[in-house]
Formats: structure tokens, sequence, C-alpha cells
């Protein structure tokens, strides 16, 4: 842990100490936004730890703020497939989180079905698997298996969407 | 006795052959997912709950129980076949194990471990069948100030003593704390950080929550790092001893146990501190200590022992208490909510049959574990080969379904995306994850204690300290939180000495096991136990 990293890059871990600040500003804000009359049968009343989680969320930022600046840094996580030695690999992050959104987007709409596909399908390309054929046939599957399953294994209903009526 | 008859009603319940199956399936599924990579037991957990509500409660924590021992059992097996601990508690098994594994030793290190957990698994459920009554005897005389005292202690203790720096536990903890905030009140019913979201009213589903930061947070995470080059797996076949073997093995098994078990029951005790205990007593009563740092088997009975020793041992206070000391623990807890059963001292009488049920399951996937991991070993190596393209787009595609099946909403989904990028975050800045999810699930209690604390005390402060088991813990909590200040000073005074404590000093290296350096320029030191948090 060498001395402070001048740039954005050394810097990052201030983000998570605004986070915190942010996070502590606007729980402040909303208990104090509330208004109770004092009740005996309840003297802390629905402020009180709303207030004590908004200070001890921004102490943390200033100190985080303070320790970041001073050089101090969280070490990031390992794991067994995990390899630090390369930068966050966002050429990866960004099309697997929008395989995420596109599943929000289009799952009450286009049903579970083609939604999952499209999420297990576009998880497996943005992880650098370029069987197509074979990705896309296991995604359909996936996803018609785990239709049914919860339907009659479950009970649970999950939406049928565009393809209502074929399945 | 009552302990004896309630056991043999567990028994009965458990060994139907319905909940029988679903003990299976939960050993299996438990082990797979510990084998795998980037899953743990708590992931399965959480991911399996949606999946469960269908079930009757009984067999879903029947279930649980198996997913609970069999990943355990599954994360020593890939610490030792790959040398990549994927949850700290394994860490110190891999140490030797592997060297075993290198030397051709493979089949040993992995019976060693089975039959070492099975042993210490069957002793800590023991006890912990004669030690959760008690402690519910106990704790049925409580009132809510102890209960806030105790509940304030396991938030304290794991935040402040587990992790490598408490500022990043803290932080952490207060982010747990602002998420189980929203929602309605309790007590007036008013709407809490809701932004006038209606569906965040009922406040977030802890569900979600435990898939987001478990599953999302690292599927994203070890996305971004995913490891290009393939790690060297030792093949390995049906393990077995020799009686050399044995005549090593069964002291160390029962001197694990012995260490395991009341850290797993100690509030942020885990099971991190006993397997390293382990392993140094191993060290110094070996009478082979130079073949330590070459492939001991002593080095892996004893952590293994201690570790699955310590997983009974955790769920003493759970049940007992209704206090989660680690993830797994904490999500079976959660799991209990969503079921609609009140965890703490009242469980025992409310929901006896299902308590009991649960530890004669957790003696009964014992055994299944040791029956079906001595000769599936070979297939759960292969399954260390599954491609990471699947197992990662397979993480977030069930953890999607997961997290919409529980209330058919889009809307969960983007908590879960908002909630994963904050697991992301927290992977990235060493923030530990197991103060939030604590923090999310023991805030709202630790909330309606203390407002219950000062309604009985008409608002006086000094109700807090009505009850000495309270006063007592709060002392407690001091030394905990002044621990480091007073390791400082000894510090300063002898800068000579090496760390005071006892395992630190003889804590050994691995490669990816970079031991941080106390360093005068950060505003905080580094705590007792400088490792990784449990991995979800």
């Amino acid at each position: 842990m060498s001395s402070a990293v001048t740039g954005f890059k050394g810097r990052a871990e201030l983000g998570v100490a605004l986070l915190l600040g942010v996070v502590g500003v606007l729980v402040f804000l909303d208990a104090n936004g509330l208004v109770t009359p004092y009740s005996k049968s309840d003297p802390v009343g629905p402020k009180t730890v709303p207030f004590i989680v908004a200070g001890i969320l921004l102490i943390c930022a200033v100190m985080l703020a303070i320790n970041v600046l001073r050089g101090g840094k969280g070490e990031a996580e390992e794991g067994e497939d995990v390899d630090l030695t390369h930068p966050a690999d966002w050429k990866t992050i960004l099309p697997l989180a929008g395989a995420f959104l596109l599943n929000i987007l289009l799952i009450d709409w286009a049903g579970w079905v083609i939604s999952g596909t499209i999420l297990f399908w576009g998880s497996v390309l943005a992880l650098g698997s370029r069987r197509y054929i074979r990705d896309g046939i296991i995604s359909v599957a996936l996803s018609l298996l785990t239709f049914y399953g919860f339907y009659l294994g479950l009970g649970i209903a999950l939406p049928a969407g565009l393809l209502e009526g074929i399945l | 006795m009552d302990v004896w008859s309630s056991l043999m009603d567990g028994f009965s319940t458990a060994l139907t052959p319905l909940n029988l199956m679903y003990a299976m399936i939960g050993v299996i599924l438990g082990t797979a997912v510990g084998v795998l990579p980037g899953l743990g037991p708590a992931m399965t957990v959480a991911l399996l709950l949606p999946v469960t509500y269908a079930l009757e409660p009984t067999s879903a924590f029947i279930m649980f129980a198996g997913i609970y021992y069999g990943g355990m059992y599954g994360g020593s097996t890939t610490s030792i076949l790959l040398n990549t601990p994927g949850e700290s508690s394994s860490v110190v098994t891999a140490i030797e194990g592997n060297k075993m594994a290198k030397a051709g030793r493979a089949a040993q290190a992995l019976a060693t471990a089975a039959i070492g957990s099975f042993v210490a698994g069957t002793i800590g459920t023991t006890l912990l069948a004669v030690c959760a009554p008690i402690v519910v005897k106990f704790a049925v005389s409580l009132g809510s100030p102890s209960y806030f005292a105790i509940m304030m202690l396991a938030l304290l203790a794991v935040t402040a003593v587990l992790g490598k720096s408490r500022l990043r536990g803290f932080a952490s903890l207060g982010l747990g704390l602002a998420i189980g905030l929203v929602g309605l009140d309790s007590v007036t019913g008013q709407s809490r950080l809701t932004f006038g979201i209606p569906l965040l009213s009922d406040g977030l589903d802890i569900v979600v929550v435990a898939v987001a930061i478990f599953a999302v947070g690292e599927a994203l995470w070890v996305a971004a790092h995913l490891r290009r080059t393939p790690l060297h797996i030792i093949p390995v076949g049906r393990p077995w001893m020799g009686k050399k073997d044995w005549q090593r093995s069964w002291k160390p098994w029962l001197r694990g146990t012995v260490f395991g078990f009341p850290f797993g029951a100690l509030p942020a005790g885990g099971a991190e501190i006993p397997t390293f205990l382990s392993y140094v007593t191993e060290k110094r009563l070996s009478k082979h200590p130079e073949e330590f740092g070459h492939g001991a088997i002593e080095g892996v009975a004893g952590p293994e022992a201690a570790n699955n020793a310590a997983a009974a041992g955790t769920l003493t206070p759970m049940l007992a208490l209704g206090l989660p000391t680690n993830a797994t623990a904490a999500v079976m807890l959660a799991a209990f909510t969503s079921y609609g059963i009140q965890p703490g001292p009242q469980l025992f009488s409310s929901q006896g049959p299902l308590v009991w049920a649960l530890i004669a399951s957790l003696f009964i996937g014992n055994l299944l574990l040791l029956l079906i991991n001595l000769p599936l070993a070979p297939l759960w190596a292969k399954l260390l080969q599954l491609p990471r393209p699947y197992l990662y787009a397979g993480i977030l595609f069930f953890a999607t379904l997961g997290a919409y099946s529980v209330n058919l909403q889009a809307f969960d989904l983007v908590i879960l995306l908002v909630l994963g990028a904050l697991g992301f975050m927290m992977r990235r800045f060493g923030l530990p994850v197991l103060p939030l999810i604590l923090g999310v699930i023991l805030g709202p209690r630790l909330e309606g204690q203390l407002r219950k604390t000062l309604q009985l005390s008409a608002g006086d402060p000094a109700g807090l300290f009505s009850e000495p088991i309270a006063i007592g813990i709060y002392v407690i909590i001091a030394i905990i939180l002044a621990w480091p200040l007073v390791l400082k000073l000894i510090r300063r005074n002898r800068p000579a000495t090496v760390l005071p404590t006892g395992y630190d000093d003889a804590e050994p290296t691995t490669e990816h096991h970079v031991a941080s350096v106390p360093q005068a320029t950060t505003t905080e030191a580094p705590t007792p136990t400088e490792q990784k948090q449990e991995k979800p």
C-alpha cells in the first residue's frame, strides 16, 4: 500500500465515501420530514433510529474519505475465478448489465421465455463464449424448462407474454 | 429425557420418504454449488428461497440443512483440488490439502476432510441439540433490554471483529441498516425512505436483497475479473485412507471439533478463527512437524473438523435466540421470517416439531454427505471444469428468476440490479458483505426492541440498563470496541514484539493471503483476524 496514488484511479474509493454521505443525508432528510406527535406509548418514535443510522453513515463517509486520502485502501475480494492482476473489464460488465436491463424491460411484455433467453444468451456472450448456436439452444431450453418447471412444479405462473396461448 | 423424545419426534418427521428426498436434494445441491467456484451456501439458500415457498416449511428447512452442511463440505473439496479457497473458512484446508493433492494424496486429503466433517458435524449437532434448549431456558427469562443488548453485540461483533477494516465494516453496516429502514414504520405506520414509491412501502424483500448482494454482486464482480487462463485441477479417484492416515487423523478431528463449536456459537465467532487455531495446534502437537507446509494430513483433518463443528455451533444462537452469526444463518433466518415464523426463544415452544425435525435432519444430512461424497468425489472434480460463461450466466439467470418469482413484479428486478451494483462496489472496495445483510435483517428487530424497552421505562434511557445481562453485554461490547486501541498501545510500548495474539504470529502464509501490514497512516488498526469475509 504505497502512498496515495494520484489521479482518478487511486481515488475511486472516494466515490464510496460520497455514496455513504449521500445515503446518510437522504436518511436524515427523510426522517426529518416525518411529522410525529410525541406519544407516551412510543417515546422513541419513528425518527430516532433513522437519525442514528444517518449519523453512522455520515461519520463513516468522513472517516473513509480521510482514510482514502491518507492512502488507505479497501482490499478487493478474491475468489476462485477472480484474477485481480487485470483491471475491471468493462467490456464484459456493460453488455452483461445490458442483458439484465433488457430482461427487466421485456419480462412483463414479452414474457419470461423470451426475456430469459435474451438474458442467458446475452450473458454467455458477454462472458466470452463464442459458440453461438449451442448457447442459443441452451438458453431457449433453460427458459422453457424453468417456465414449465415453475408452473407445473411450484404453481408459479411466470408471464407468458407474447407467447401467450402457445405455451 | 425431554430433549431425547423431542429429537426422536424430529427423526420421525425427517425420516419420511418425502423429507428424506428433500434432505438428499439439499445435500447434493449444497455440495455441488459448494464445489462450484463463486457459489457458497448462503447464495444457494437465497437462490432457492423462492422455490421453496411452495413447499411446507419443514421440508424447506430440511433441505436448507442439507445445503448448509453440503456447502461447507463442497468448499473444502474445491480448496483441496484447486488451491483457491472460495470461503474464508476453507483457507486453512487449502494450505495442506492442496500440497497433499499435488503430492498425489488427493484421495486421502478428501477422505480425511469428509470423515472429519462427518465426525465433527455429528458431535456438533449433538451439542446443538443439548445446548439449544438450555440457552432457550435461559433466554425466555430475558426482556427487551437484554435482547437489544444481545443484538447490538451480534451486529457490532460481526462488524468490528471480522474483516480487515473496521471502518469499512461499519460503512457496510450503516448501508444495511438504511436498507432495513425502507418501508412502513411498524409502530406508527409512517413510510420511511420510500420516496413516494408505493411499491417500496412494504419494505425491500429480504430475499431480493440477499440474492442481489450475494448472487448478482458476485457474478458481476467475477465477470469483471474473470480469470482467462484455466486453473489447474488435480484429478482424483475415489477417496480412501490407509491405517496410518486414520491414526494421524482421529485426534485432530476431535480437537478441531472442540475448537469449532464454541467459536461458531459466539456472535462473530465464525469458522475462521477456530480453523486457524486448529491448524496451529496440530502443527505444534504433530510428530511430523516437518511435513507441515508439504502436505500434512493433520493440517487438513483438524481445520476441516473445526469448520464443520463451527457450522453446527452457528445454528445454536440462530435457533435459540434468533441471532444469525454468519451469512448462511442470516439467510435461513430470513427464510423463517418469510414463512411467518418468528425467530427467537419462543421458536422451540411454538415451532417445536419444525425445529427438532431440522436438528434431526442435520444428523441425517451429515450421514448422507459421507455416503454420497466418498463415491462422488471424482464427479465433483469434473464440475470444476464447467465453462465459466455458463456458470456465471446461470447465476444471473437464476437470481433473476428467483427474485422475480417472489412477487412477480419487474420492479424487484430493478432493485436487484441496483443492489447488485452495490454488491459489486462493495467487493471492489473491500466492504464486507456480512454486516450489511445482518443490518438489513437485525436492524428492524433492533429498533423494535429499543422502542419496547423505552416504552416500558417511559422514555428513560436508564431502561436500557435495567437488566444485569444487558449490562454485562455492554461491557463486552465496550471491550470489543476498545480492543484495537489497546493493541495499538501495547504495540507502541513494545515495538519489538510480534503481534500479541496467539494465532496471528503463527498465521500460515499462502500465495493469495497477503497479510495487511499495520500502518500508522490509516486511522484504524488491523483487527486480530486479518481475513476474508465468508463468501456467500
